[in-house]
């Protein structure tokens, strides 16, 4: 995969998985009846040994996985966003993360793209959910290369690993042999004026975002965070002393996501201002997607006419 | 090593003893729930002192039988059966709830010796065993392995127990004995005035487990169910429906909700002593 190229999230995990099954001979795989969309069907073909269709019983899925890793197995649990973070919520926290056993949550089809299934489907909350849940560790790749990174050395971690991904294309913006850091966001571009934070699918947005600021004048520091939790305060205490404004943009709710953490960070060591960027407290609607994040100003105008925004405001203070 | 297989007579003294340390961990500590506890007792005892394989207390085997108190508040009767077992000293029983305990308020894995795993949200523990069992069919080390799995009547009521019922029927999931104590009494009242769980054979036969229907306090046939239950899960699921007594053994605590999660005052205490013997 190069640079640019656009591949969906699920078709790189799926591909991950298979390609680290001989390294992890300890790692199986869990589905609730839809291995086709998430795309654990790869795994399921090339190894039916260790793989465990759970039928469409969630809570049932997760407390088996839960089982297994008490045995010295590592188990990936997948299935849609809304039904792991939620339908099976007290099952991943009592069983998984209270028990702090290394059970890895594939959260499929994480924010809105669903396949314009609505609002049942589209998850806005979870990154809120999971990042208040003690012991867990939270996900969130830009790209097809750094799913891949990611859901290795989400085996490494000795607990219980949220890894949420979009069901959408996204275009590829890592290098091939791109390693994140988990706990630390990467700064994918420099800059004093503004800083922007985002995380997962909305990365590349930024990116887009970034470049035409620059043509306008603008230094932006983009910190794309693919760790969610444990969140990188430094960071984003950085930006905030050295841009003095920064705005977050996630596929997410603004209430307790990346958004969230920018604020409780900056609100204990450097408060700045800030303009979050998510949905606002609504449940999303069938449509498409492009349209959906454009109105919501989830695209690179978007990002463009609020980082102005910002600045004016910025420029009123000083 | 393992334990002498102790014969019915000393596994009747020893649920005695449970109940003993199950008034004084709830009388001391001024909290706990006492009712499960002590209707739960003799299916411990036996599980503990004489079906459960390889549960060296030294070395935790792989190859060691699993529980999990998926009634995960009935930790009095647990705990009091752990110590007596030898997994930690009696005397810890009386920090039982208290900040910094080992002994949590629901089983804690990460703090308690003896605890294979952590449970206390009602209904999740089957799922968790069924995850054991498929782990022993992954994995040769694990042969012969079994998880052992206490429910309630009132647990029963949750969705993700029959989740997990029709899994481990459909795929005949080995190894996995999941056992109710039917005490008949939830928090408020009793189960069948909330929702009625019967005919409670008729639904696990139903879910394809294996049943067996016993009851749950006459030593002798619940040894032989539970170790018949042991033995039957080579082949599939099985389900032991243990008829028991809320708050058995104290006259005035059996039957009753009001005693599903309250400890004895100092009066209560001596009188129900008493009557243990």
């Amino acid at each position: 995969m190069e640079k640019g190229d656009r591949i969906a999230h699920r078709n790189a995990f799926g591909r991950a998985l298979v390609d680290i099954a001989d390294k992890y001979p300890k790692m199986v795989v869990f589905d609730a009846d839809v291995c086709a969309s998430t795309q654990t069907v790869g795994f399921k073909k090339a190894h039916p040994e260790r793989f465990y269709e759970m039928g469409i019983a969630e809570a049932n899925m997760v407390g088996a996985a839960a089982g297994m890793a008490l045995c010295g197995f590592t188990p990936w649990v997948s299935t849609f966003t809304v039904f792991l973070a939620k339908r099976a919520l007290d099952q991943v926290r009592v069983s998984v993360a209270h028990a702090n056993l290394p059970v890895k949550l594939n959260a499929a089809y994480g924010g809105l793209p669903t396949g314009r299934a609505g609002a049942t489907h589209s998850s806005v909350e979870d990154l809120a959910i999971m990042r208040a849940m003690p012991n867990m560790t939270v996900l969130c790749p830009a790209d097809a290369v750094e799913t891949i990174a990611m859901t290795d050395l989400a085996m490494s971690i000795d607990g219980p690993v949220y890894l949420r991904t979009v069901r959408c294309e996204v275009p590829v913006i890592f290098d091939r042999d791109w390693v994140p850091t988990i706990g630390r966001a990467a700064k994918l571009s420099d800059g004093d004026d503004v800083a922007i934070c985002s995380e997962g699918m909305m990365t590349p947005v930024a990116l887009a975002a970034v470049e035409k600021l620059a043509a306008r004048g603008i230094r932006a520091r983009l910190l794309h965070y693919g760790t969610i939790k444990p969140f990188d305060v430094d960071a984003v205490v950085a930006a905030s002393r050295e841009c003095g404004a920064v705005l977050t943009i996630e596929n997410h709710s603004v209430i307790g996501g990346l958004g969230g953490a920018v604020c409780e960070a900056l609100a204990d060591h450097a408060p700045c201002l800030v303009k979050r960027l998510g949905f606002p407290d609504v449940f999303m609607e069938s449509g498409d997607d492009d349209q959906i994040f454009s109105n919501f100003g989830l695209d690179p105008d978007g990002v463009v006419r609020h980082v102005e925004d910002l600045l004016s405001r910025k420029r009123l203070r000083n | 090593m393992s334990l002498p297989l102790l014969g019915v007579p000393e596994l009747e003294a020893k649920a005695k003893a449970v109940r003993r340390l199950v008034l004084e961990t709830t009388h001391h500590a001024r909290m706990g729930h006492t009712g499960g506890s002590l209707s739960e007792a003799d299916i411990l005892t036996a599980l503990f002192f004489r079906v459960m394989q390889n549960r060296d207390l030294a070395n935790r085997r792989v190859d060691r039988d699993r529980f999990i108190l998926s009634k995960g508040h009935s930790t009095p009767g647990y705990y009091a059966t752990l110590a007596l077992r030898g997994h930690f000293p009696i005397e810890a029983l009386q920090t039982f709830d208290s900040l910094g305990s080992i002994l949590q308020g629901h089983p804690d894995m990460h703090k308690t010796p003896g605890v294979d795993m952590s449970s206390g949200s009602l209904g999740q523990g089957l799922s968790c065993g069924i995850g054991i069992q498929l782990a022993a069919a992954a994995d040769p080390e694990m042969a012969g392995v079994r998880t052992f799995v206490l429910m309630g009547d009132g647990e029963s009521q949750e969705g993700q127990v029959w989740e997990a019922a029709l899994y481990g029927g459909a795929r005949k999931v080995r190894g996995i004995v999941a056992i109710v104590d039917m005490n008949g009494v939830q928090l408020a009242s009793t189960t069948a005035e909330a929702v009625s769980l019967e005919p409670i054979v008729d639904k696990w036969k139903a879910f394809g487990w294996t049943v067996i229907d016993v009851d749950g306090h006459d030593m002798g046939p619940l040894v032989e169910a539970l170790e018949r239950a042991r033995t039957l899960s080579a082949d599939g699921p099985v389900a032991v429906v243990a008829r028991t007594v809320k708050g058995k053994g104290v006259s005035f605590m059996e039957g009753r909700h009001e005693w599903h999660g309250k400890a004895p005052n100092d009066a209560e205490f001596e009188l129900a002593m008493k009557e243990i013997g």
